[in-house]
């Protein structure tokens, strides 16, 4: 079993493996930092369960948890 | 056009990702003079300033906010055009400015890496320099300098820190012939991109450029491929996903090569020029957040946020517009008595004057809630506040950053679709723009409430708790609301289908606003809206008003009031009333408004409007109010003799247009033509219908084109006439 993004718990960070889908989600998601050997880290929830907040590369990015699952995670 | 050597103007356009202080810097450089317009065919902005440095003349174009230089749609293929130098009538700049947000500088040079590839002689403005340092990120500019091979200067645009230096860089940079660039992909993709090259070259009618052809290559959603190889069709799509598939199997799959490739090369930019402590930082902009995305302390502040913006532009722009409307009467009136009675006075008091009011009585609620939009964008709530609500927007398709827009809508729709400019996804905006004039505004408000106080009984349940006028004013607030969701719904799923846009947000730092870039954004705002929609409204006003004055039928209305006359003569009472001078005026109104165009227009579709239990007054009323909805009292108004000046926010006048209305009677059937069925297919009709010119013409400002506004006014149209039709009918035959 893989696990993605979505599955971190608040404050758990992960090395990403891979980013599935070739859809604009996917290349978004490429484009904004979360390439492969990058660290992306669970920060928080919003108040109605989605989406999800993330540090990556310093900064603070709001993914919707069905666009978090389109992110691997290196199993460690 | 060569006169003796005119100083040369350098052309520089800015690019760089959102929330790096772009339109600050702009602003900063350029002044507050500058020239806002659109780009045909497109929804994109066109914003350029002119900027002097010495002897040297620079004009700056600003360029959308963009996270990447990767085209998806016409709207995002307007910045490449701009800067490859494809639109007509418009060379490649001669430097670009790219603006680098160096508290955040792994992402922003991703783009950096984009813009360097188009070969384009170019300089970095290192912005926030002192929010990174805060952060205690250190950056040798020199050395970064170094390593990218184009001048880096430090500036801090809110505080005009810098400017000068980076004027000169640029002036300096437009001289350099274009330095050969590090290319970040690795030489199997440089391969394949030479090759396809080759090809295109030989087979298009345009030369493209290598940029373009890497992003060919890279870009597999077929936009690009559309848009350049369109008249090679088969065979460039076939050589493209035979690359596609060699590239993938070599371990270098389309798009992540293209991110893995530019992040690689930025790891390699920033090793030993910037040091950011290592690990997770717990910062300023955590600790707030802790508190504004909190579960119940972030909802809480949200809402109270949105309750003083909504009720800032209810309530505190309503004065102001009271008094715009005060003064322009004041003026109205004065002219009136300066000028004699005639076609000329009616053109300049109620076409003119009143068309000039019509457009100024928007600038209180645009200004309003543009000054509280720039004031959430700029200290970096707006992203929260979309935050907080996509889960509830994502439930009709849209996403969290449609809601302020619709909130807005229910004060008035014609700031809150200019809100929609936050939302990037072409589809998402348009639906919100769509869907936005069916929030149940302000202008509705005095016609429910003129046949509410009339035609609902004022009957209370639950011990006076629950009262049954209410009830009603909260079933027309709601059935926009709950029509905006199934339209909405439909919307997505037809015309503006596609797939889910992605979501993916940046959740900026929190910073103290600037009020100087607020002000500049809210009077932008304010000053775009009486230029570019302003005309269409006045056109509007001046059109109807012509309609509702001619043609004067003269001879007709003077026979009817002697007819009127002869029918009360016997009775001395009725007729000493019916001989006072205001009276017989407000007859007159009556009757011409009668014999206009507008009137037998009203006559002429009171087959179309029975049905719906109208009488061809109230179809009259429905067609004169096109400019604005709260117009149809006034209408009304003079139609039942009440003369021109009827307020419609004026309690006395709103009791007198209550009785007047209670009285009407059909002109066959002498039976009174309003009851509650007849008012509540009224009031329906209103909550459902695009009688708003304003709204209209901003919806075209907005999307820079008249489909649109033509749509949203026929199915709206359709959907008014259907509900007040189910309403009437229903209401009839419980009645009865």
């Amino acid at each position: 079993m893989t696990r993605v993004a979505a599955e971190l718990e608040v404050g758990q960070a992960g090395r990403v493996a891979r980013v599935v889908g070739v859809d604009e989600i996917g290349r978004r998601i490429l484009e904004m930092g979360i390439t492969p050997g990058a660290e992306i880290r669970r920060i928080g929830t919003a108040p109605l369960g989605d989406p999800l907040e993330f540090e990556i590369r310093g900064y603070r990015l709001s993914l919707r948890k069905h666009e978090a699952q389109q992110i691997e995670i290196e199993s460690t | 056009m060569k006169t003796a050597a005119p100083p040369k103007t350098i052309r520089v356009a800015l690019v760089g990702n959102p929330n790096t202080g772009k339109s600050t810097l702009f602003t900063a450089l350029a002044g507050v003079r500058q020239r806002v317009g659109n780009y045909p065919g497109v929804t994109v902005e066109k914003k350029t300033g002119a900027m002097r440095c010495g002897d040297k003349h620079f004009e700056l174009i600003d360029l959308p906010g963009t996270y990447s230089l990767a085209p998806r749609s016409p709207d995002e293929m307007v910045t490449v055009d701009v800067l490859l130098g494809r639109r007509e009538h418009t060379e490649s700049p001669d430097v670009v400015l790219s603006i680098i947000d160096a508290s955040n500088l792994e992402r922003n040079l991703y783009l950096l890496s984009q813009v360097l590839s188009l070969g384009l002689p170019t300089v970095v403005a290192l912005n926030m320099v002192d929010v990174a340092k805060d952060r205690q990120i250190e950056i040798d500019a020199e050395a970064l300098s170094q390593r990218l091979g184009v001048p880096v200067v430090e500036v801090q645009a809110n505080r005009r820190v810098g400017l000068e230096k980076l004027q000169a860089a640029l002036a300096a940079e437009a001289e350099q012939a274009p330095r050969e660039r590090e290319n970040p992909f690795p030489p199997a993709f440089q391969k394949h991109a030479t090759e396809l090259s080759t090809w295109l070259n030989e087979n298009s009618s345009r030369p493209v450029p290598t940029f373009l052809v890497e992003r060919l290559l890279l870009d597999g959603d077929g936009y690009l491929e559309g848009e350049l190889l369109n008249g090679t069709a088969t065979a460039g799509s076939q050589k493209l996903r035979a690359a596609r598939e060699s590239l993938a199997a070599a371990g270098m799959p389309v798009p992540a090569v293209e991110a893995m490739s530019r992040y690689d090369w930025v790891a390699r930019v920033v090793n030993g020029v910037t040091r950011r402590p290592d690990g997770h930082q717990h910062t300023t902009t955590d600790r707030i957040d802790a508190v504004l995305t909190h579960k119940v302390w972030g909802t809480l502040i949200f809402i109270a946020t949105m309750a003083v913006i909504f009720s800032s532009i209810f309530n505190v722009a309503q004065p102001i517009m009271d008094a715009i409307k005060n003064v322009v009467d004041a003026f109205g009136g004065y002219v009136e008595g300066l000028m004699s009675e005639g076609a000329l006075r009616s053109l300049i008091v109620d076409g003119v004057i009143g068309g000039l009011g019509a457009v100024v009585v928007f600038l209180p609620q645009i200004l309003i809630l543009f000054f509280f939009i720039a004031l959430l964008e700029d200290c970096g709530y707006m992203a929260r506040a979309a935050f907080l609500m996509d889960r509830l927007m994502a439930g009709v398709g849209l996403s969290g950053k449609s809601f302020i827009p619709l909130l807005s809508s229910f004060a008035c729709a014609v700031p809150g679709i200019m809100a929609t400019r936050v939302i990037e996804n072409r589809r998402d905006r348009l639906a919100t723009i769509l869907i936005a004039p069916l929030m149940s505004c302000s202008a509705r408000l005095p016609v429910y409430v003129i046949l509410i106080g009339a035609f609902v009984p004022a009957q209370y349940f639950l011990g006076g708790l629950l009262g049954l006028q209410g009830m009603v004013l909260l079933a027309m607030y709601s059935v926009g609301a709950i029509v905006a969701i199934g339209v909405a719904w439909v919307l997505k799923k037809s015309l503006l289908r596609g797939q889910t846009p992605p979501f993916v947000m940046e959740l900026p730092s929190y910073k103290m606003p600037s009020f100087r870039t607020v002000f500049h954004r809210m009077w932008e705002r304010g000053w775009a809206f009486l230029v570019r929609a302003g005309t269409v409204i006045f056109a509007v006003t001046i059109v109807v008003w012509a309609l509702a004055y001619y043609p004067r039928a003269k001879e007709q209305v003077a026979a009817d009031v002697a007819a009127q006359r002869a029918a009360v003569q016997n009775d001395a009472a009725a007729l000493a009333e019916f001989d006072k001078q205001e009276n017989i005026d407000d007859l007159e109104a009556s009757l011409h408004q009668r014999y206009s165009f507008l009137g037998r227009a009203g006559q002429f579709i009171e087959p179309a409007v029975r049905p719906l239990g109208w009488d061809w007054r109230i179809g009259c009323a429905a067609i004169a109010s096109f400019p604005a909805r709260e117009v149809v009292m006034g209408v009304l108004g003079v139609i039942y003799q009440l003369g021109p000046k009827v307020d419609v926010d004026n309690a006395e006048d709103q009791n007198r247009l209550a009785s007047q209305l209670k009285a009407a009677k059909w002109d066959d059937t002498g039976k009174p033509v309003y009851n509650l069925p007849v008012a509540l297919s009224i009031m329906v009709f209103f909550a459902l219908c695009a009688q708003c010119a304003a709204t209209l013409a901003v919806i075209r400002r907005e999307t820079n084109s008249w489909r649109w506004p033509i749509f949203t006014f026929a199915y709206m149209t359709i959907l008014a006439y259907v509900g007040a039709l189910l309403t009437y009918q229903i209401g009839i035959r419980i009645i009865s």
